[in-house]
């Protein structure tokens, strides 16, 4: 079963990937039918399991500040900063229309 | 024409009254300078992990109790991504699959026809409340084309509470948060100020006709007061029914309310159907919650929250407030709603007819038509009221004494409102309002007068 073109372009949208060339959907293709063999096992009662640590201890912390004020350090990692703010685009930039769109998948 | 039955539903964010964030320990604070709040989980830098705030799960707890929900003993932590410059993560933690309270309800009331006197309760369903995290906020200047990104309300506490499609216009939905916001002030959970952000409304409006399934929706952000509520709501219902009236269509978008124009504008940057690709959060076992009968035998109970505990100590709600002020003072409901609706204008009541022999249903009068309307011209909260309450149950004594008349009570009050710390005797005698008394006294100012008219 091949994944769709529309499908494709919808996941390169949302995850801002770029599936680049035929390789690229192929190793995707290859993937998905690994991950598949999950099917396989029945699982039928049995509730599914979030992760490893979903039987231990939810730990709560007690309401008291501990963190904060390290405005200087946190600046530091950001290549733009106007007067102690981040400084980001106006808004997010929208990925070019589909139909502007040079995408090898178009191509294909 | 066929009729139109508009359907409204809200959803609430409350921010958690707390001094620390929800996974971390930085503080919560209202205009502080950029970026001052944050640690390094809340800028998302690698290598940090969430952990949970005991307190914002008890503000969670006692608001699903308040709201008559019912409290799950194990609720899930989900991650819900979109990309946006005040959410450095890329996602946001928040509680999807299995929030900590659900199916609840909240009674409200309405004045029918704007008449004080005629009141009506309305009930609203409680879909869900579950716990999640805030995000940035963005500055955006569009001179320089850019946004300024301040990170100090990244990772706040929220409760965000879900309404059913219950109401029907703007009024209802106003008196819904209403008492959504006291009960939240009540229990201490929320600050709840919509003006600094603590509460924020969005609102699902659609529009049909009875019997036909329900129209297409959108949803309504932006609004910053009760009062905009409602406004922004019956805009929307009339600009729906309009559009669909004259054969058009009504989009599944989101439209921000413009309070300087009074309606409703589609907003910009909201990119179609989001696809929020939720996943568990992996760094977050479940949240188990205990009560008296479930309690752990061996365990901390640092870590342990009981829900009967907490039920047990919650304190009277508005509802029940307004019952007993009813009950205890003889006075009337609406008089009771709006002794609540002011913050200490109850507790200012119940002080003066403690210190006062004047009968409740007579002190209500002066409480609420003359402080209140004096409070309301100057703009005062009864906090800064210039008259306390020792004074004006002073004032009132004289009254009931009969030392005074109604009439000179109201000068004196009006003396006493300048605030220059005089009390009600003495400005009854600078003024020389008292009463008299004295019959002989009386008569002998009667029969001068009559003397004195004698000639004509």
């Amino acid at each position: 079963q091949k994944v769709s073109v529309e499908v494709l372009e919808h996941l390169e949208r949302l995850a801002l990937v770029d599936f680049r060339d035929a390789e690229g959907v192929e190793r995707l293709q290859k993937a998905i039918q690994f991950a598949d063999q999950l099917h396989e096992v029945n699982t039928d009662g049995v509730e599914p399991m979030d992760s490893v640590l979903e039987d231990r201890c939810l730990y709560l912390r007690e309401d008291d500040v501990t963190e904060g004020n390290c405005t200087k350090e946190l600046l530091e990692n950001a290549r733009e900063k106007v007067e102690e703010y981040f400084v980001a685009p106006p808004g997010n930039i929208p990925l070019p229309k589909l139909e502007e769109q040079e995408t090898f998948l178009q191509g294909s | 024409l066929a009729p139109w039955v508009p359907v409204v539903g809200l959803e609430i964010h409350a921010q958690i009254s707390s001094n620390s964030k929800l996974f971390s320990g930085s503080q919560v604070q209202f205009a502080a300078p950029p970026n001052s709040l944050v640690s390094f989980f809340d800028a998302s830098l690698p290598g940090t992990l969430p952990v949970l705030n005991r307190r914002c799960v008890e503000a969670a707890v006692m608001t699903g109790l308040a709201l008559n929900c019912s409290i799950n003993k194990k609720s899930l932590f989900d991650r819900k991504h979109y990309f946006y410059a005040d959410l450095p993560a890329g996602y946001q933690i928040t509680q999807q699959r299995v929030p900590v309270a659900v199916n609840g309800s909240l009674s409200y009331s309405l004045c029918i026809d704007n008449k004080m006197s005629q009141m009506v309760t309305k009930t609203v369903r409680i879909k869900q409340i579950q716990l999640e995290q805030d995000s940035g906020k963005s500055l955006h200047d569009d001179t320089r084309s850019q946004t300024l990104v301040d990170l100090n309300r990244a990772g706040v506490g929220l409760m965000e509470v879900v309404m059913e499609p219950d109401m029907c216009c703007g009024e209802e939905a106003a008196a819904a948060v209403r008492e959504l916001q006291l009960i939240l002030q009540t229990l201490g959970s929320s600050q709840a100020v919509m003006a600094e952000g603590q509460l924020r409304v969005d609102a699902n409006v659609s529009v049909h006709h009875p019997g036909e399934p329900y129209g297409v929706r959108t949803e309504v952000k932006n609004i910053n007061s009760i009062r905009f509520l409602a406004k922004a709501i019956d805009y929307e219902i009339q600009r729906q029914i309009e559009e669909l009236e004259s054969g058009g269509t009504i989009l599944n978008e989101t439209r921000a309310f413009d309070s300087k124009l009074g309606c409703t504008v589609p907003m910009r940057d909201k990119e179609g159907k989001q696809d929020y690709r939720f996943m568990p959060e992996p760094n977050l076992p479940p949240l188990i919650l205990y009560d008296a009968k479930s309690l752990p035998a061996n365990m901390n109970h640092q870590q342990v929250i009981n829900i009967d505990w907490i039920h047990e100590r919650l304190p009277d709600l508005p509802s029940v407030k307004r019952k007993k002020l009813v009950e205890q003072y003889g006075i009337l409901p609406e008089h009771s709603f709006t002794l609540l609706n002011e913050d200490g204008l109850a507790e200012f009541f119940e002080s003066v007819v403690k210190q006062t022999q004047m009968k409740p249903k007579k002190v209500i009068g002066w409480i609420l038509k003359d402080l209140l309307s004096y409070l309301k011209q100057h703009s005062l909260t009864v906090k800064e009221s210039p008259v306390s309450s020792f004074l004006l149950a002073d004032l009132l004594n004289l009254l009931e004494k009969k030392e005074i008349s109604s009439t000179a009570a109201k000068q004196v009050l009006a003396e006493l409102w300048k605030g220059e710390g005089k009390t009600p005797l003495e400005i009854v005698k600078e003024q020389k309002l008292e009463l008299l008394q004295d019959q002989k006294e009386l008569e002998q100012i009667c029969q001068a007068v009559i003397d004195g008219h004698k000639n004509e």
